[in-house]
């Protein structure tokens, strides 16, 4: 391994290695390993960390510094300083670019060992889009601060080798030669760390044998959707798919990818209905028709009881379950699922008169509420749960003639006219509006609370639409309504476009 | 049983004379307690200080061997009160807590034991929560060891000099009659080095000799006229002997060069920070020679008027290094100087910031600042233009990166109570809401972003006090954790709301151990303790408070009993304190405990069920409404392989724990059917297979028939 590059100042005979992580992640076990290696290795040393509730799943540091042994102790400091630091290993990928906003990399003398992979903080996952923080800027920006980097996902490859993330940041470290240490050495360390040695050995090898040619092997790209099934039905698919072919060829994915859900979702009809909707945008400009190829199709698609009993009874759902949860072929699992239907769900999937009815009437509206109003436990492992949603998903060929129905070819409807009056004059406007559907989506009270915001957005077309910036403003008005969940970014956005409209 | 065992490490400390012990510096002080013959240690457990308590715990049998007797005191109160034991007999005695919280909870009996004086050496460890890593308000123990003339240690910070700071303490207190208090820094207690041990020894007189020949005397008790003479005693003798022994025996240290134009002088805490500082501006090498003279005070109370003098004679000036605010030290030595009409200039706050933690930066800056200014001439080229770091402005990262504060763990029992407070905030509006000490403290941030102010351990519903108003058509809801209800919340809260027939609500958060310091076991744990009483409920205790309204809930787990329970609490007309139990195992010991049996009984063959949670991705449409009612660690996102998304959808790792709560509040808050609960069956019965066989045949034939009729695509999810 590399001996350590002599360096200027005075304090400098000192190796000084900081790691940064998340509580829980088992950065004590690392730190530890690192002060073992380096009394094997003859140097003198010292470790310190910051315990208390940080270590409840909030971002940790240890702090490590050696130097030769010798007859006289070294003194050594007992916390980090930015500018100050040889190594850096961050647990993950936005730990690693916090050390480097602390200063504890820099690109005169920081060799930093960082795992690419992500823990979501609370604040990226809250949010009702996409609130997570961009990756890619990060772990570019953490190479540009370092002397040396070795960065790569080192969580997968410590799972694959079921062990913790310490083994393989400790790989990672070996690899780096940023400390004067023999691999073996390191190795010894492990061996002596006892339990699970031989997986923490695995994962220590992963990472230091990593190489991102091999590893960045493309999944097989997917080819179109295969379908199987009756004879009739392949017909008529086929027969379906080859009107894709109408449309410019940069559409077709995104047409083929909605064409198969509606399909999947209820029948060929309805995949026809859908080329016809998007028909009306076959003379736009491809982009316009690549949005309404995506969102005809997923406003076509509303969530209701049917589509959750359909998704849950099938097979293809039994085989992802088993996999997501490690279940070995051959062993046994119950599922029990978590159903909280209201009034207005069970009315919606009335037929559209009698839902109706019972909705405008207060009297069996609640009775209604109070029979169903309550959250159950199905298992659909058992042949009763099962049998339940396998009947409730049976019901799939009336869907068209359920309340719910109704309320959705409604806003479809709408939808569609807006777009298209939009897009007489203004392509980019009909694309942003067409988008806003993104703001539909869950169930019961989160789904009422979509459909609010989806209205308030629309509804400031009012004040936009004759102006040349229209487009830009409702996505602006989008973006704040994705922020968060009551939609107070959206109500100050609101605001702002009144201001100008007087 | 507490979060870390010591077992093994408690082995160290029967390390015999002259042996290098290795090992974490709580660890070191516990080692030179006993090599120090001490006979009674009590103390109360918090952050940095509770691994020392739990070192103490697992040490019970060496302890017991050597005539020691150690006790887990109910309170920071009583941990100094216990030192009443060397009021009147030669016995040396230890407590420990985290300061200056702890020493706040305790300064009654400091004071008062401090006025009468000791006979034994007393020590109070306390583990000072300042700067990174704290988890309390920033304040100094300085004013406590001045306000009740008790001395205060803080010695460099490695392993050989906190271990003499015990024996040092020991006998200072016993020179001076006077409590010593022994300052241990965050870092210092978990730093890991080595020393010399030497042979451990028992007390020479025990707790056992003093109850069997018990003494008093009546010069000692704290009433007048005693407490008049105490105080007088404490300037005229007690002092000059504190001095006198701090001077014999060298307590506080020179370094550097005897002569010179200039002088640092620093806390003994922050020596190591300090030559660092020098290391890097080229005035010190790695093992701490240095070119400026350095005065290093590992007694920072009192001072030592002859050294400080000696330090400052022939000097034209001295920099002061003082953690914190006020500068106590600072403000004594310009004193201290000015009375002697000594020339010499002093320098402190000024170079440094009046307030905060001096970090590695603050020092190195401040330092510098002081030698260009007072002796240029002393600074090596590279001081002068030090190879700094190259300075990175990264706005863009700044604006990525995001926050991580601390929160709850992987299927934490108090998540759901949250939940319920969140989802009845939503349905009666908000309310002012009280919180505490505790784990429970984590409602402050998202995604619960629930409660307005901490006050104090086992303080929560005192802190809502006020908001008593018969007419208000809304009330409190206070929280309080089973830890700080046993602390002081049974009569400072809950006694007071009954007294003052307090219509608020109170919700006692009850996981079964004082969980945020470690998971040590107090009176309602329902553990088995074999030195403890535990198992005593605290519904009992609430209702021989006289609290009539009282709801115990046994799985904090069923958000939506916990909705209802609260929404009752609230809507009540009975008047008085309503106070709401909500009880369920810390998941982080409930783990620790079952794990290791749970492993044991699938190795031995015995039917085991295995839960976790999941997210069916084709059911869940990205909104994260769960997440917003959650923040479980294990509950995060996924992005789909489909064109169709534009949102991440959430997702369920490997490490959940199957708590439930994510299908509870699914429920509860009647968000989506996406989560489902998967139960693995492992060493299943005959019974299992067979029915498994059953429905399984049964399930693939109805699922074959009707994909007999439907298209199926490859790769099905939409």
């Amino acid at each position: 391994m590399n001996a350590h590059a002599p360096l200027p100042a005075a304090s400098n005979e000192i190796i000084k290695l900081a790691v940064l992580a998340v509580g829980g992640q088992g950065g004590g076990v690392l730190t530890k390993w690192i002060a073992d290696l380096a009394t094997r290795g003859r140097y003198a040393v010292q470790m310190t960390s910051v315990a208390g509730v940080a270590q409840r799943t909030g971002a940790t540091i240890y702090y490590v510094e050696m130097a030769p042994k010798s007859e006289r102790l070294p003194v050594f400091a007992l916390s980090p300083a930015p500018g100050d630091l040889d190594v850096l290993i961050a647990a993950e990928l936005m730990e690693a670019g916090r050390a480097v906003l602390r200063g504890f990399v820099t690109p005169d003398r920081t060799t930093l060992i960082a795992s690419t992979h992500r823990i979501l903080a609370v604040s990226e996952k809250q949010v009702p889009g996409d609130g997570r923080a961009e990756g890619a800027l990060v772990e570019d920006e953490i190479t540009k601060a370092a002397l040396r980097s070795v960065c790569f996902d080192m969580e997968t490859l410590a799972t694959d080798a079921g062990s913790m993330i310490s083994a393989s940041l400790f790989g990672g470290l070996a690899r780096s030669g940023a400390l004067p240490f023999d691999l073996s050495l390191f190795e010894e360390v492990i061996s002596a760390s006892g339990r699970g040695a031989d997986q923490s050995l695995a994962a220590f090898h992963a990472a230091l044998n990593y190489d991102p040619a091999t590893a960045q092997t493309d999944p097989t790209p997917e080819s179109a959707p295969q379908a199987d099934g009756p004879e009739t039905l392949m017909q008529g698919w086929a027969e379906l798919h080859s009107k894709i072919d109408l449309f410019p060829t940069s559409t077709h994915a995104m047409i083929n990818a909605g064409l198969r859900k509606t399909v999947d979702y209820q029948d060929l009809d309805f995949g026809n209905a859908y080329l016809k909707h998007l028909g009306g945008f076959a003379n736009s400009n491809p982009d316009l028709l690549e949005t309404a190829a995506k969102y005809i199709a997923n406003a076509m698609c509303y969530d209701d009881i049917l589509r959750v009993a359909d998704l849950k009874t099938r097979a293809s759902r039994h085989l992802r379950l088993r996999s997501e949860q490690d279940i070995p072929s051959g062993e046994i699992v119950h599922i029990t699922e978590y159903f909280h239907p209201r009034a207005q769900e069970v009315c919606a999937t009335l037929p559209a008169r009698l839902g109706a009815w019972t909705e405008a009437n207060t009297r069996a509206f609640s009775l209604l509420d109070r029979l169903t109003n309550k959250g159950h436990r199905i298992r659909t492992d058992g042949i009763i749960g099962f049998g339940l949603l396998w009947c409730v998903s049976a019901l799939k060929p009336f869907r068209r003639k359920l309340l719910r129905h109704r309320y959705e070819a409604a806003h479809l409807d709408s939808l569609l006219k807006t777009a298209h009056k939009a897009a007489k004059t203004n392509e980019p406007l009909a694309i942003e509006i067409l988008k806003c559907q993104r703001l539909i989506k869950g169930y019961s009270d989160t789904h009422a609370r979509g459909h609010s915001k989806f209205s308030k957005v629309i509804a400031a077309l009012g004040i936009l639409e004759t102006r040349k910036d229209a487009a830009d403003w409702i996505r602006l008005l989008r973006e704040a309504a994705l922020m968060d969940e009551k939609g107070e970014a959206l109500d100050g956005a609101l605001a702002t476009v009144r201001s100008f409209a007087t | 049983m507490a979060e870390r065992s010591f077992a093994k490490e408690v082995e160290h400390l029967k390390i015999p004379a002259g042996e290098t012990f290795r090992g974490e510096g709580i660890l070191a002080i516990t080692k030179a307690l006993l090599e120090n013959g001490v006979g009674y240690v009590a103390g109360y457990q918090g952050s940095p200080i509770s691994h020392l308590m739990d070192v103490l715990a697992d040490a019970q049998d060496i302890l017991n061997d050597m005539g020691v007797h150690f006790e887990a005191s109910a309170s920071e109160a009583t941990a100094a009160a216990t030192l009443a034991a060397s009021v009147h007999y030669p016995i040396r005695g230890a407590v420990t807590f985290k300061s200056t919280v702890g020493t706040n909870v305790a300064s009654d009996a400091l004071a008062n034991l401090a006025s009468g004086g000791v006979i034994g050496g007393a020590l109070v460890i306390v583990g000072e929560d300042y700067g990174e890593g704290s988890s309390i308000m920033q304040e100094r123990s300085h004013a406590f060891a001045m306000k009740s003339q008790i001395w205060l240690l803080d010695p460099r910070p490695n392993l050989p000099s906190m271990v003499k700071a015990v024996g040092d303490g020991f006998a200072l207190s016993e020179a001076s009659n006077s409590p010593v208090m022994l300052q241990l820094r965050i870092k210092s207690c978990h730093l890991l080095g080595e020393f010399e041990t030497k042979e451990n020894i028992p007390p020479t007189m025990t707790v056992k000799d003093a109850l069997e020949n018990p003494k008093r005397d009546l010069a000692r008790v704290v009433l007048p006229p005693a407490s008049f003479l105490h105080e007088q005693e404490k300037v005229t003798k007690r002092l000059p002997a504190a001095i006198k022994y701090i001077r014999n025996h060298n307590l506080n240290e020179n370094f550097g060069p005897e002569q010179g134009k200039i002088g640092i002088i620093c806390q003994g805490g922050l020596y190591n920070s300090v030559i660092r500082a020098l290391q890097r501006l080229g005035l010190a090498n790695m093992y701490g020679d240095c070119d400026v003279p350095l005065h290093v005070l590992n007694v920072t109370y009192p001072l030592v008027d002859d050294d400080l003098l000696a330090f400052a004679k022939g000097k034209d000036s001295i920099l002061v290094i003082e953690e914190g605010h006020p500068a106590y030290i600072e403000q004594n030595i310009r004193a201290i100087l000015h009375k002697a009409g000594a020339l010499c200039a002093v320098d402190g706050k000024g170079p440094f910031p009046e307030a905060g933690e001096l970090t590695g930066t603050v020092l190195l800056d401040g330092i510098s600042t002081y030698l260009h200014d007072a002796a240029s001439d002393l600074m090596p080229p590279v001081a002068r233009a030090p190879n700094a770091p190259p300075v990175l402005t990264m706005p863009e990262l700044t604006a990525t990166v995001p926050a991580r504060p601390p929160s709850f763990c992987i299927g934490c029992p108090e998540r759901p109570i949250f939940a319920a407070t969140k989802l009845v905030e939503e349905e009666l509006g908000p309310h002012h809401i009280a919180s505490d000490i505790g784990c429970h403290l984590f409602s402050i941030n998202a995604p619960f972003d629930i409660g307005a102010t901490t006050m104090g351990y086992g303080l929560g519903p005192a802190s809502a006090s006020a908001f008593n108003d018969k007419t208000a058509g809304r009330r409190s809801i206070s929280f309080l954790g089973d830890g700080g209800f046993w602390h002081n919340g049974l009569t400072s809260s809950i006694g007071n709301a009954v007294f003052n027939d307090n219509d608020g609500v109170i919700i006692i958060v009850d996981n079964y151990y004082s969980a945020a310091t470690g998971g040590q076991d107090i009176l309602s744990s329902r553990a088995d303790n074999a030195s403890k009483s535990t198992k005593h409920p605290i519904k009992k205790a609430v209702e021989g408070m006289g609290v009539k309204w009282v709801r115990q809930l046994d799985r904090t787990y069923d958000v939506g009993k916990m909705q209802s329970t609260l929404k009752e609490a609230l809507e009540t007309p009975e008047t008085g304190p309503k106070v709401i139990i909500a009880s369920s195992e810390c998941m982080l010991n409930k783990q620790r405990r079952e794990k290791p049996l749970l492993k044991k009984a699938v190795a031995e063959g015995k039917r085991t069920t295995r839960t976790r949670f999941g997210v069916d991705e084709d059911v869940c449409s990205g909104d994260h409404a769960c997440i917003r009612l959650s923040g479980c660690p294990s509950l995060s996102l996924k992005t789909l392989d489909d064109p169709l998304r534009d949102d991440p959808v959430a997702h369920i790792d490997q490490n959940c724990v199957g708590c439930g709560n994510c299908g509870e509040v699914a429920d509860a808050a009647v968000l989506c059917p996406s989560f489902y609960q998967a139960d693995l069956i492992q060493s299943p019965s005959r019974l299992d297979r067979l029915l498994d066989k059953w429905r399984q045949r049964l399930i693939t034939k109805l699922q074959k028939s009707r994909d007999a009729k439907r298209l199926v695509f490859s790769g099905e999810h939409s």
